[in-house]
């Protein structure tokens, strides 16, 4: 319930779903099309889940694949580069999807196939992370995702954004901290002021997509992608005061808890 | 996230002042790193041996800070890196400039790489930091630094492995050689005796530490080794380093090497070595360099800390971030964020800078890096209010569509009361006066309903899908439902219908003189009236919307009390009161009323207003 009052928030706030259903991506569009490199940390297969069946990904844009190679591989578009040797075995991995933000990648080069049109997107779906189970994190989990792709984005835009998003959640006071994904340049996490606890809460991760993953799309120059990301079941926990996540989602779910829990009034008031 | 542990006070004496810890958590938040933890060395130490509290009154517990740093900052590894970084961010210290020692290539010491290292591990880069002063914290530091560049960016040292080792036990020139296991002997750290290397191999497998280094090497016909000129061993990467040439706190000179699959990799991690300790150094910030030779005889010289030099234009950063800084601000940011900048003029009256990326910031890769060093130091929060202040950004981009709260609400309790098992119906809101009251033993308070000035006669119709000559609109729920289940008398019991909808009555306050009323309502019809089913949806649709079960008086929340309406059986009734306001009715029908309708079975009735629920 409380995902589709987020699905209604975004749709009056003008933002068009992306389609997510598919589960299994490969390392291509989940971390090299991102600009990850290929040792980065989250690719380790204690972060992600690999596949053994299927385990390589059947079809790539090759002209695409080779413009992301080299700017892994010695930079362009007045980027430096990671400067490695970057293998094409290890983007045709499969996995399960680590962050919606795959899909994010695939619809902008879908974008840039075409005459440039701005877009406004969203997602709302499972993830999937190789994580040590406990009280707040489990293997699989739903994020939330928004993009605006526009000429002439600022940081200021994304700034103000996230000001209009959070403020139909309810959350009004907002401060933002430096902070680093390989994709976004700059990148914030966006810290709430919870009321109840009395303290700021980490709330989401924003960004500006790197121009070493907008550029080799085909995506033109000016154009900017401000994004942002939350998990769904943070807030979820937080509105409901539950503590330990396995009691919101999953088969060890208390039915009790799940049918005396009052309606979700998000975007509503 | 890498976390680093630092001495609390060591970091603020290294800082030059003392902070609350929120005037830290701030500077910290402000930067970009996060203060993660706060304990104190012999807790960690309890920790790590599963030991319980000790009560035992020890003054010296050092403060120990767990700072969490951006995983692509390989120079806030450290407390002296963080340190530096913190001291130019707060303007206390300018960017350090890194210098090579004035060394002639003749009196270098060189590293002559032997053909065979290709086959398993083909790079070396190697630095000398001369006349370094070690004290015990110092030492750990540096200790810290290696495992934290293992852990990191030499994937767990697999792509690079750092030698560290005391110059003066050794004699250069140094050989990197890769031979086979049986021909390598030598003494390693913390051992007493001297091994060969496929001896040393089988001896790690149960060390705890070492053997998840082993597979790195263990299948190869050849191992890496580092030899000097007296074919004493200094390390045998990226395994351990020789006894022999141990760092210990009286060392003055020390002889850095790391071996590599990944040579960019292996030039960042000597660079962060290098510039943070350096400090420490006689030359303060000066590093000596090694030359290493190849075996076609090419060289190279290493450290590398030439700068990277790159153009950035000011009209991209105040476009990017959304703000018009003048060019000697932005200059002034970027210092801050150890990035000197300085003015180039350019022809076209653009405002470009030359942007010189030190060697600790391998980070920086184009000019948005650049861009976000500008932010950060001017603040994403002083950022924040400026957009607050302008909100053009969120004016443009997103549309502002509102939903309407009472609309919502109603779908929420549509979507409740259905998966209860109810069946949404929708009836007509035009009905005569007549079974608007008389029908339902109700008076006829023309005072309340909305009445139709010119209805229809239906003597004139043929065909009419209304009874009765329309003449008012409903004021209840109720009639509408009542004939729905009349219509359907042979269904299957029980039948479980519900409505949510509009209702019409008087009202003064309004300009025209009515309003319309959001209201729910449902039915129970079967073998028996079903009174309880609709008191069970009663608690129900109060549960859902979070209202509590309270004692009669109190206006926190609901309650009922016992009603006398003439529409119910008297005795089986009950009004709603929720937060002081009687909001609605629920009970039996009364038989009179089921015979108006023509309904034989027995039906269990509530209405109530959900506006006063939003």
């Amino acid at each position: 319930m409380v995902r589709a009052q987020l699905k209604q928030i975004f749709l009056c706030m003008g933002f068009e779903e992306m389609p997510t259903n598919n589960f299994v991506e490969s390392s291509f569009w989940n971390f090299d099309a991102l600009f990850q490199p290929q040792q980065h940390p989250a690719r380790d297969s204690h972060d992600t889940f690999f596949l053994d069946a299927p385990s390589t990904t059947k079809r790539l844009p090759e002209d695409y694949v080779e413009r992301v190679k080299q700017i892994h591989e010695t930079g362009g578009y007045e980027s430096r580069g990671y400067v490695y040797d970057w293998k094409r075995e290890e983007a045709n991995k499969n996995l399960l999807r680590t962050h919606t933000t795959a899909v994010s990648s695939r619809m902008l080069y879908q974008l840039a196939q075409k005459p440039f049109a701005p877009k406004k997107y969203f997602s709302i779906d499972r993830v999937f992370r190789n994580e040590a189970v406990d009280r707040t994190h489990l293997a699989e989990f739903h994020q939330i995702e928004g993009l605006v792709c526009d000429r002439g984005l600022t940081l200021c835009d994304l700034i103000g954004v996230l000001h209009d998003f959070f403020s139909h959640l309810g959350m009004t006071k907002l401060k933002f901290k430096p902070a680093y994904n390989p994709y976004t340049e700059p990148s914030m996490e966006i810290f709430s002021y919870h009321e109840g606890f009395k303290k700021w809460v980490e709330v989401g991760n924003s960004g500006m997509f790197r121009p070493e993953m907008l550029r080799p799309m085909g995506l033109p120059e000016d154009v900017q992608v401000i994004a942002w990301g939350l998990s769904l079941e943070r807030p979820t926990m937080i509105l409901y005061g539950i503590d330990n996540i396995r009691d919101l989602f999953g088969p060890k779910v208390d039915l009790g808890l799940i049918k005396k829990n009052s309606i979700c009034r998000l975007g509503i008031n | 996230m890498p976390t680093i542990s630092v001495g609390r006070d060591r970091l603020f004496a290294a800082l030059g002042r003392t902070y609350t810890q929120e005037e830290f958590e701030d500077l910290c938040f402000s930067f970009g790193i996060e203060l993660d933890d706060v304990t104190t060395e012999k807790a960690i130490v309890r920790k790590e041996r599963h030991l319980e509290a000790e009560e035992d009154a020890d003054e010296d517990e050092e403060v120990i800070y767990k700072i969490e740093v951006p995983a692509n900052r390989y120079d806030l590894l450290c407390l002296e890196g963080l340190a530096q970084a913190l001291r130019v961010f707060c303007e206390c210290q300018q960017i350090p400039t890194y210098k090579l020692a004035d060394v002639s290539k003749d009196a270098m010491l060189k590293m002559h790489v032997k053909p065979e290292t290709s086959q398993i591990r083909p790079y070396i880069v190697c630095a000398v930091l001369r006349g370094i002063t070690f004290d015990k914290a110092r030492y750990n530091s540096f200790i810290d630094l290696q495992d934290k560049l293992h852990q990191n960016i030499c994937r767990r040292r697999t792509l690079v492995a750092i030698g560290t080792h005391d110059l003066d036990t050794l004699k250069g020139p140094f050989t990197y050689e890769a031979l086979p296991p049986s021909s390598v002997n030598f003494t390693p750290l913390k051992q007493e005796r001297s091994f060969r290397a496929d001896e040393l191999m089988e001896f790690y497998k149960s060390d705890l530490k070492l053997k998840k280094f082993l597979h790195i090497i263990e299948d190869s016909p050849v191992f890496p080794v580092i030899y000097d000129r007296n074919r004493t061993v200094l390390s045998l990467p990226p395994i351990i380093n020789g006894a022999h040439s141990a760092i210990t706190l009286e060392t003055k000179n020390v002889f850095i090497e790391c071996t590599a699959t990944d040579l960019t990799k292996a030039k960042i991690v000597l660079n962060t070595m290098v510039t943070t300790f350096s400090e420490y150094c006689a030359n303060k910030f000066v590093i000596e360099p090694v030359e290493v030779v190849y075996p076609d005889g090419k060289s190279h010289i290493y450290p590398d800390l030439s700068i990277y030099n790159m153009e950035v234009s000011l009209p991209y950063v105040n476009g990017l971030i959304g703000v018009s800084l003048e060019a000697e601000e932005v200059t002034k940011l970027l210092n801050r964020m150890q990035l000197h900048a300085k003015q180039s003029t350019s022809d076209n009256k653009q405002a470009k800078f030359v942007v010189s990326v030190p060697p600790t910031r391998s980070d920086i890769l184009h000019p948005c890096d650049v861009m976000e060093d500008v932010a950060i130091a001017y603040g994403f929060n002083a950022i924040k209010d400026k957009a607050i202040v302008d909100n053009k950004g969120s004016k443009r981009l997103a549309a502002s569509l509102k939903l309407l709260p009472l609309n919502e609400l109603s779908d929420l309790i549509r979507k409740e009361v259905a998966m209860v098992g109810f069946t949404e119906v929708l009836t007509f809101i035009l009905c005569s006066k007549k079974e608007n009251f008389a029908m339902l033993n109700r008076k006829d308070d023309t005072s309340k309903a909305v009445i139709i000035g010119n209805p229809r006669s239906s003597d004139f119709e043929v065909y009419t899908p209304y009874p009765c000559s329309l003449t008012a609109v409903r004021t209840s729920l109720m009639p509408g439902i009542l004939k729905t289940v009349a219509h359907n008398k042979d269904h299957p019991k029980p039948i479980k219908i519900f409505e949510v909808g509009d209702i019409s009555v008087l009202d003064d306050n309004n300009d025209v003189g009515a309003k319309n009323l959001r209201q729910l309502a449902a039915l129970y019809c079967g073998a028996n009236a079903g009174f309880e089913v609709v008191h069970g949806l009663v608690d129900r649709v109060m549960e859902k919307n979070g209202v509590p079960f309270v004692s009669s008086g109190d206006k926190s929340g609901y309650y009922i009390e016992r009603s006398d309406e003439p529409e119910f059986l008297a005795g089986r009734q009950a009004r709603i009161i929720y937060k002081g306001k009687h909001i609605g009715t629920f009970g039996i029908v009364h038989p009179e009323v089921l015979n108006n309708f023509d309904i034989p079975d027995p039906c269990s009735f509530v209405e109530l207003n959900i506006e006063s629920l939003l």
